[in-house]
């Protein structure tokens, strides 16, 4: 193991511990509540990021997997009362072969066939539930949680703890796939397609794995939700906003390194958060859209990019000029 | 399923197929004949919609309105369309993503800046065609149907017409088909396509109105569409007027038989059904290029 | 925004908080739909609870501390509602809840109150206790447990008009669906052939493919369970393309058409419909606690633009709070399981009459009108002040009618 991955492995323990220590100290469950969402939207944009950041491919439809990770956790909580670990693991698994299913489909074609291809799917499989009663259909299901671990004093902190597990899983995978030569072959992939495939690079089973993993790790994203929440349905968990900040994130982020994914979920979470419960949920909505305007026009490279022209600004044009 | 039900639902089917080609005439233009990923054309179909529910506050028809905004929203998408040129097509093919975002984000923002304004409530316009029906025998066919019907009919033969008998209209054909050429031979294509995406915009606003006389509007309903008018364009085939239409038709069609029949609740997957379908057999679409 | 203002009461309510005064405010917390397809009754019961704050503290408030009421706006989204709900508990740290107003939108905070073995004072939603069977819930709304009264009042009216068959349409959300599960269990009962059956997806806005299916199966009952949007749609559906003669009654949950801005709109449209509705202003139902309030209630709203007849929620939510004071007063104590079993064993009385519970928090004996809208004419809303506009044709023991077919009384 090289030293960066020891490195981060030091840095993920250190994060889950302090994780589990926020769950012993602080006894307002409100924090856990708003920290869920932050935590789920690291994973959210992490995953959005493997495809669309790495390989350029944008996925419109993270709802889709993320819902589909939720109902998959919901349908095996009713029918088996599963425990919620098993949950995100069929939630993983249902969401990638999703992944893998909309990629067959659409990933021979244009990079915005893809794009109106995750719209649809998001589309239909959220008539599928509306019509689907066992799983509550459009008026949704209340679920009782079940009684926490040992280790915790409530439900809602372990399924904090959880998602904090999760979010250290996906940066894991995310840098995993970076750094290795996946990475670079969706890195070609992105900035041109055509040369990659001439030069050898397996373009479609690169994008079919790159979009697998992506929706697994959404749908494990959303496994826990349905306990999180203790009530689920549709319009909520399909909603558009939730395609809308998968992908803003790592745009304000920054695609090109895993770290962007994190700095623009926490960012944009945080501030989310805030404004949703003070002020009013379409303020929330704009202030994503303006952003996404913003960071796109702007600062295509997010904030990393924006920190690295600060940083160095005669090694950056000097790179830029030899690029 | 009784006969004349059956009968019933096409010829509504028709009336709304119509009106479904019609709104997506401007996508039609923008993403298939000039490739801009203009996914905020249902947000600006949302705003044709409350644009002329603002003039028929004042007293207008909203024809009329819709018709009177054509100006505004033309220079709307010239701007649009300078702006998005400027930033990300002339940059190279990279962008497609931030261009696809880009859209993407215009459409947020409209979305909320019109329910900043308006509120999240629905809103109807008034016209002495709004809420009365035709009586054809048994069956009774509202006016505002068939008034959506007559205005994407001449609209679309228009556009039509524009398209095969004038300079600019073979112009932007051209462009579609081969800028460099269209270059070798004098013309600028950058002010071509430029003038194509502002008339999308432009005929926009006039669906717009069509939109706000056919139902209700509230500031969400863009996401809905979004579905409907990329269906359309892509089952007609990128870059095809009459394709638009065909699969406008269909789309109406096959919407309205499944109302009247398995119900309401698998109406939203019937464009995004039928979308996916496409793409997964003939991605080129019916007529496509 | 009344959000807005109650977050800067709120945020100055807990800045005191942290100095141990001994007048610290008694917090009632609410998420409550200000905007979307139920703002309109939203609104006006917020302002009627306002006006019992008001009026509680003009008295010296509760156990006396100042009451202080904080409000946030649900958007009629039941997603929000737990958030809102576990800020309202967690951060704002409130004494006492209301439900949000409307069943879908109560029907995610359920599982959260019965964890933490909460009171929650229920705000018009229909049967949502019945699964979970909290004890500590206490709903507003007269039509009592199950569809018994609500339906079985309306399936009688279309017996007596010699009604055979019956089509459904309801709205796929928790509120219609509920109501229509009872309403086809009384039909069948009854004898009446369901003939058409049909769910749609909540905000449809098209309803012609519908009624035209309606139409073709020649129901005469039509039982419908629909929101406000739809249900101004569905009204206007009807007068647009008809829904055939062989329907002698239409109606029945449709909730919306007691607002005030949607009766406006729609005037003479609604005249034939028979639907439920808390109060109307008709002889039976009169009584002096509700004129006062609905008088003071009247200038308020003017002013505020808010609903200006305010018959359908805002007298149960002055109730709400009357109820709240009663138990509060009586017990001495803000203790949610003293003040539930209060409420279980004792009569409240408010304006809108003497209550008692039964065991899963309902009215033990249902109060609700079936009425049916004639002679309306043009969109005057004065006119509904008057009597003879919503004519009560059931219960029995209080009716000011007999119902009339649908065509007759269209005209």
């Amino acid at each position: 193991m090289s030293t960066g991955t020891v490195r981060f492995l030091i840095g993920a323990a250190i994060f889950l511990a302090l994780a589990y220590g926020l769950t012993r100290l602080v006894s307002n469950e409100y924090v856990f509540f708003a920290l869920y969402v932050v935590l789920q939207f690291i994973v959210l944009a992490t995953a959005w990021n493997i495809l669309g950041g790495y390989a350029g491919y944008v996925n419109f439809g993270s709802g889709a997997f993320f819902a589909v990770g939720a109902y998959t956790g919901v349908a095996l909580y009713k029918a088996l009362a599963t425990p919620i670990l098993l949950q995100v693991v069929a939630g993983a698994f249902v969401s990638g072969l999703l992944g893998l299913a909309v990629g067959a489909l659409s990933l021979r074609l244009r990079g915005i066939f893809f794009s109106i291809a995750t719209v649809a799917v998001a589309i239909v499989l959220e008539t599928v539930v509306v019509n689907t009663p066992y799983l509550g259909g459009a008026k949704g299901l209340p679920i009782l949680r079940p009684e926490p671990p040992a280790l915790f004093h409530s439900y809602l902190e372990w399924t904090f703890f959880l998602m904090a597990m999760l979010a250290v899983l996906a940066v894991f995978c995310a840098r995993y796939v970076e750094t290795s030569w996946i990475g670079r072959g969706l890195r070609a992939i992105r900035d041109n397609e055509g040369a990659a495939e001439c030069s050898g690079v397996p373009t479609l089973k690169l994008k079919l794995f790159a979009a697998t993993l992506s929706g697994a790790l959404m749908g494990a994203a959303g496994a826990p939700f349905a306990l999180y929440l203790s009530f689920i349905e549709p319009t909520s968990v399909f909603n558009l906003n939730y395609a809308v900040s998968a992908l803003a994130m790592p745009i304000i982020g920054g695609m090109s390194h895993w770290i962007g994914p994190v700095i623009g979920a926490v960012l944009l979470g945080t501030v989310q958060q805030l404004v949703t419960v003070t002020i009013s949920s379409e303020l929330n909505v704009l202030v994503v859209g303006v952003l996404l305007v913003l960071f796109v026009v702007g600062a295509p490279d997010g904030i990393l990019g924006l920190v690295r022209k600060l940083r160095r600004p005669k090694a950056a044009s000097a790179a830029g000029a030899a690029a | 399923m009784d006969i004349e039900l059956l009968y019933e639902a096409i010829l509504a089917g028709i009336l709304l197929g119509c009106f479904y080609a019609a709104v997506s005439l401007g996508l039609s233009i923008a993403f298939g004949l000039l490739d801009v990923p203009h996914i905020a054309h249902p947000a600006f179909l949302v705003l044709g919609a409350f644009a002329t529910y603002v003039l028929v506050g004042h007293g207008l028809d909203p024809i009329l309105g819709g018709v009177l905004l054509m100006p505004l929203f033309f220079v709307l998408g010239l701007g649009v369309y300078q702006f998005y040129y400027v930033t990300f097509e002339r940059r190279g093919t990279d962008q497609g993503l931030r261009g696809l975002a880009f859209f993407f984000g215009i459409a947020f923002i409209v979305e909320v800046l019109l329910i900043l304004r308006f509120g999240v409530d629905q809103r109807m316009v008034e016209a002495p065609y709004i809420g009365q029906s035709l009586e054809l025998g048994d069956t009774r066919v509202p006016w505002r149907m068939i008034v959506a019907f007559g205005v994407a009919l001449v609209l679309m033969l228009g556009l039509t017409i524009f398209l095969s008998r004038t300079f600019i209209g073979r112009a932007i054909k051209a462009v579609a088909q081969d800028e460099g050429a269209l270059r070798l031979m004098g013309a600028d294509p950058v002010r071509i396509k430029r003038l194509a995406f502002g008339l999308a915009v432009a005929i926009t606003a006039l669906t717009g109105a069509l939109l706000i006389v056919v139902g209700p509007v509230d500031p969400g309903l863009g996401r809905i569409y979004i579905g409907r008018t990329f269906c359309v364009v892509v089952l007609g085939g990128l870059g095809s007027v009459p394709g638009t239409i065909v699969a406008g038709l269909i789309l109406g069609v096959v919407e309205s038989i499944v109302l009247s029949t398995a119900g309401a609740a698998w109406a939203p997957a019937v464009a995004f059904g039928i979308l996916l379908l496409v793409l997964a057999v003939r991605p080129a679409g019916l007529f496509g290029r | 925004m009344k959000a807005l203002r109650f977050l800067a009461l709120a945020a100055a309510a807990l800045l005191f908080a942290g100095v141990a005064a001994a007048q610290q405010p008694i917090k009632i917390g609410i998420g409550i739909a200000q905007t979307g397809p139920l703002g309109g009754g939203g609104k006006a019961a917020l302002l009627a609870l306002n006006m019992w704050v008001d009026d509680v503290n003009a008295r010296g408030g509760l156990l006396g501390r100042k009451v202080q009421l904080i409000a946030y706006d649900d958007q009629s989204n039941p997603a929000t509602t737990p958030g809102i709900y576990t800020k309202l508990l967690d951060v704002d740290k409130v004494d006492l809840l209301i439900a949000p107003y409307g069943t879908n939108p109560t029907a995610p905070i359920m599982p959260l109150v019965k964890q933490r073995d909460l009171l929650l004072m229920g705000n018009f939603s229909f049967d949502v206790n019945a699964q979970i069977k909290h004890d500590k819930w206490f709903n507003n709304a007269p039509w009592g447990a199950g569809a018994v009264q609500w339906g079985g009042t309306f399936l009688e009216a279309g017996k007596q008009l010699g009604a055979k068959t019956i089509a459904f349409l309801a709205a796929d959300a928790e509120f219609a669906q509920n109501l229509c599960t009872g309403g086809r269990a009384i039909a069948k009962a009854i004898g009446l052939q369901n003939v058409y059956d049909q769910n749609y997806p909540p905000n449809t806005v098209d309803f012609s493919s519908m009624l035209r299916a309606v139409r073709n199966a020649k129901p005469e009952i039509v039982f419908i369970c629909s929101y406000p949007s739809e249900s101004a749609a569905m009204v206007r559906a009807v007068n647009e393309i008809g829904v055939g003669p062989s329907v002698k009654l239409i109606g029945g949950g449709m909730v919306g058409l007691q607002f005030a801005p949607i009766m406006e709109s729609l005037g003479p449209m609604l005249n034939g419909f028979v639907n439920y509705n808390s109060y109307v202003p008709e002889k039976t139902l009169d009584n002096p606690g509700i004129r006062e309030f609905l008088a003071k209630y009247r200038t308020r709203a003017i002013a505020e633009k808010v609903d200006p007849l305010g018959f359908y929620l805002p007298p149960y939510n002055y109730a709400i709070g009357q109820m709240i004071e009663q138990a509060v007063t009586a017990t001495k104590s803000l203790d949610q399981k003293v003040l539930a079993d209060y409420i279980h064993k004792n009569e409240m009385k408010t304006i809108v009459g003497n209550i008692r519970y039964d065991a899963v928090g309902e009215w033990a004996t249902p109060k609700m009108v079936m009425a049916q809208f004639r002679g309306i004419k043009g969109k005057d809303l004065e006119q509904f002040r008057q009597p003879g506009k919503q004519v009560i044709i059931a219960p029995a023991a209080i009716k000011t009618g007999d119902v009339l077919p649908f065509d007759k009384a269209r005209n």
